[in-house]
Formats: C-alpha cells, structure tokens, sequence
C-alpha cells in the first residue's frame, strides 16, 4: 500500500424523523453548518446534509428525540 | 454512541410536550446517567407526581409510578424502604417539588433517605396554564402575577441543603452533558440527593417574559449560569442576577435513613431492646 496523503472526509447521514418533530427550532440554531432550515410552512427539515461535520449536536439538543446522525461511508 | 431508543417506549412518542419544552432533554440526561452508570432498566424505579414533568414517566421505560400532586416522596420513601435495594428516583416540578410539596422534600432531605431527586425548575406551573411558583423569579410574569411578580423565590438547592440532604447539585438544559454527569453522582450517591435542572417552558414562561423562543431560553440558561468552581471570578454585583451550577455540597459522614432502619430492625428481630 502506498502512503498517499489524501484527506478522508467521513460523511454522516443526517435522519429526521418528522412524526416526532414539533419545528422547534432548536437544531436549526445550534447546527454549526447550518444544515437545518425552517421550510415557508414552518417545518424543519434537513437542507445540507452534506454540510455536516458529525458534532452531533442536534442530536444531543433535540427535546423530542426526532434527529439521528449515522456515520456513512468514507470517500 | 448512546442508543437513546432503548431506554423509551417507542409507543409512547412523539411524547405531548410543546414544541422546545426542555422536560425532553431533562429525561435524555437521565437516561445517558443511567447508561454510564451501566444500571438495567429493571433495577430503576422512577416515581413522579402531577404537571408537565410528570409526564416523563410516561415514555421512559424504567419501572414507573404516577403519584399524587406533591406527594411523590412520600410514596417514593415507602418504597424504598420496602426495596432498599432498588434504585429510586423522583422527578418533580418547581410547583409539584417546592410548593404544594415542598413539606414531603424537607423532611425526605432530613432523613437522608437513598433517594435521588430531580427537580425540573421552568419557573413556571406549565400544565395548569403558567401560574407562578415559589421558584419564580421575582419580577417575571405569569397568568397570576400579570403585573410582576412581587414574591421573593426559594434558593431551593439551600433549602434542600438546609433541610439535610447529603448531595446537592443544580444545572440547566443548555449545560445537558453537566446534567447528565451530576444525575449519574446523584444516583451513586447513597443518600437524599437532589439536582435542580433549570429548564424551559416557551408556552407558559418564555412567552411572557420576552423570550420568544426555545432557543432564546437556552442562551438565557447559558448566560445566568456559572460553574461553581470559576464563581471567584465573579463580584458579588456580577453574581446578582446569576446562579451557580455544579456540585454545590456532598456530605458523606451522614448515616443514610434505610440502613439505620434494617440495623434497628436486626436489633429488634434478635430480642435487643432497640
Ligand atoms: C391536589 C391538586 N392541586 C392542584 C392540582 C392542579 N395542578 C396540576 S399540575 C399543577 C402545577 C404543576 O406545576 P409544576 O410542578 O411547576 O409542573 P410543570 O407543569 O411546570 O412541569 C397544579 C397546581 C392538582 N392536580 N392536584
Ligand atoms: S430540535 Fe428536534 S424537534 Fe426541534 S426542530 Fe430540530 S428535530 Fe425538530
Ligand atoms: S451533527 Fe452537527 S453538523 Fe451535523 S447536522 Fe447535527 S448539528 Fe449539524
Ligand atoms: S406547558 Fe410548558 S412545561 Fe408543559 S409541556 Fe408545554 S412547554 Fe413544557
């Protein structure tokens, strides 16, 4: 194998799942990659995905439970 | 990575809290603390009485019983003292815990019964449409105090020390790592110990004291809180319209309430006078 100094960028799935979120916003304002974003009728869904780093921080922060970040494969 | 899903009845959700409501993040706190602590789900028991945080024994699948209004510690002590090996905690509100309970709390404390409390403070009577406790601050709003309210508050985590508990923490939804950490020495703790969990409630609290969302709330909770251990860097004028977060006082000289009872009843059971 050769050393190659090519950068891995994990890439993560993010899931909302949109019977348990209420669009409260919470994600959308703590998400450092502005992934989240608030549709014109108010619901939040997953805009970026591509965006995100795996901070998991919507995770942690959702009140409901709603947001899952999976790890995906490395490119 | 924590598999939150584990510890929910999945039946039960999406939980009925309103959108932002901080009683979500309170109970995934609880359950990281019990993953870290490696504990099965079998060997919890999770009491609750009456209001909003109440409901958290709804989706939760710990062992778990619903209680009456203020008087959870009270059923919480019977059993504990029928189960001494289980481990038992309670989650309260400000107005289920420190008003029409706050009588049930002192004496638990002064017992130092091996219970682990979890007091959600949103500063608000939530369910019954945003009446103020006595953990209101002075000088908010609420449905009965449209003018301000004039009432001083409890300091509870004082009170609680006062009464004799023997460990005492506080903390906020923004600080939920923190939470999660002092919940887990709470319940390691043998003894009475309670943390207040500074929350939010954005439809009876937040709406009527200018914070117009739940992430407004959040950043409220970050910016009145400081940690015990950098409180020195604070003037007394700085720290007036803070609040200390942390382990805020361990005692663990304190005879815990179950086992001095078992040593009386050995006594007694052998023919001792007691
Ligand atoms: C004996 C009795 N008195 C009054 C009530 C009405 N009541 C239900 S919940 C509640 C207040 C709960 O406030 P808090 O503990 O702050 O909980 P939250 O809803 O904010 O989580 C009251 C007064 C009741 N159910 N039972
Ligand atoms: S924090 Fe959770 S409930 Fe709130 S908008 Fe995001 S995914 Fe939905
Ligand atoms: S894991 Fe971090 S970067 Fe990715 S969506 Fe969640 S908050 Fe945003
Ligand atoms: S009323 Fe307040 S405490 Fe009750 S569910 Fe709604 S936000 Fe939460």
């Amino acid at each position: 194998m050769k050393e190659g100094v090519i950068a891995l960028t994990k890439r993560f799935k993010v899931v909302l799942n949109t019977k348990w979120c209420k669009s409260c916003g919470i994600c959308v304002e703590f998400c450092p990659k502005k992934v989240f974003e608030f549709t014109s009728d108010g619901k939040v869904r997953v805009m970026r995905e591509e965006m995100c780093v795996g901070c998991r921080s919507c995770e942690l922060r959702c009140p409901d439970y709603a947001v899952e970040v999976r790890e995906g494969e490395e490119e | 990575m924590l598999d939150i899903k584990k510890y929910l009845r999945l039946s039960k959700l999406p939980h009925i809290w309103c959108p932002g409501c901080g009683n979500g993040s309170v109970v995934r706190a609880l359950i990281m603390a019990v993953d870290k602590l490696g504990l099965s789900k079998d060997e919890i028991v999770l009491f609750t009485g009456i209001g909003c945080s109440a409901r958290t024994n709804v989706i939760v699948d710990f062992n778990t019983i619903q209680t009456t209004h203020g008087r959870t510690l009270a059923f919480a002590t019977g059993f504990k003292l029928m189960r001494p090996d289980m481990k038992v905690i309670v989650i309260t509100g400000d107005g289920d815990g420190a008003a029409i309970g706050g009588n049930h709390l002192i004496h638990a404390a002064r017992r130092n019964i091996d219970i682990t409390t979890i007091l959600i403070n949103n500063s608000i009577y939530g369910m019954t449409g945003g009446q103020y406790s006595p953990l209101s601050p002075q000088g908010t709003y609420a449905t009965t105090a449209p003018y301000g309210n004039i009432e001083p508050s409890f300091d509870i985590c004082k009170l609680v020390e006062a009464a004799g508990a023997t460990f005492i923490a506080r903390s906020t939804v923004y600080h939920i790592q923190l939470t999660a950490d002092l919940i887990a020495k709470a319940i390691a703790h043998k003894g009475f110990s309670f943390i207040e969990v500074v929350s939010q409630c954005p439809v009876g609290y937040g709406r009527r004291n200018r914070m117009r969302t739940p992430y407004e709330m959040l950043m409220w909770q970050k910016e009145h809180a400081v940690l015990v251990q950098q409180a020195q860097r604070y003037s007394l004028e700085e720290m007036k319209d803070k609040f200390l977060i942390g382990e805020l006082f361990v005692n663990k000289e304190k005879r815990e309430y179950t086992e001095l009872y078992e040593e009386l009843r050995r006594k007694l059971a052998e023919g001792g006078e007691g």
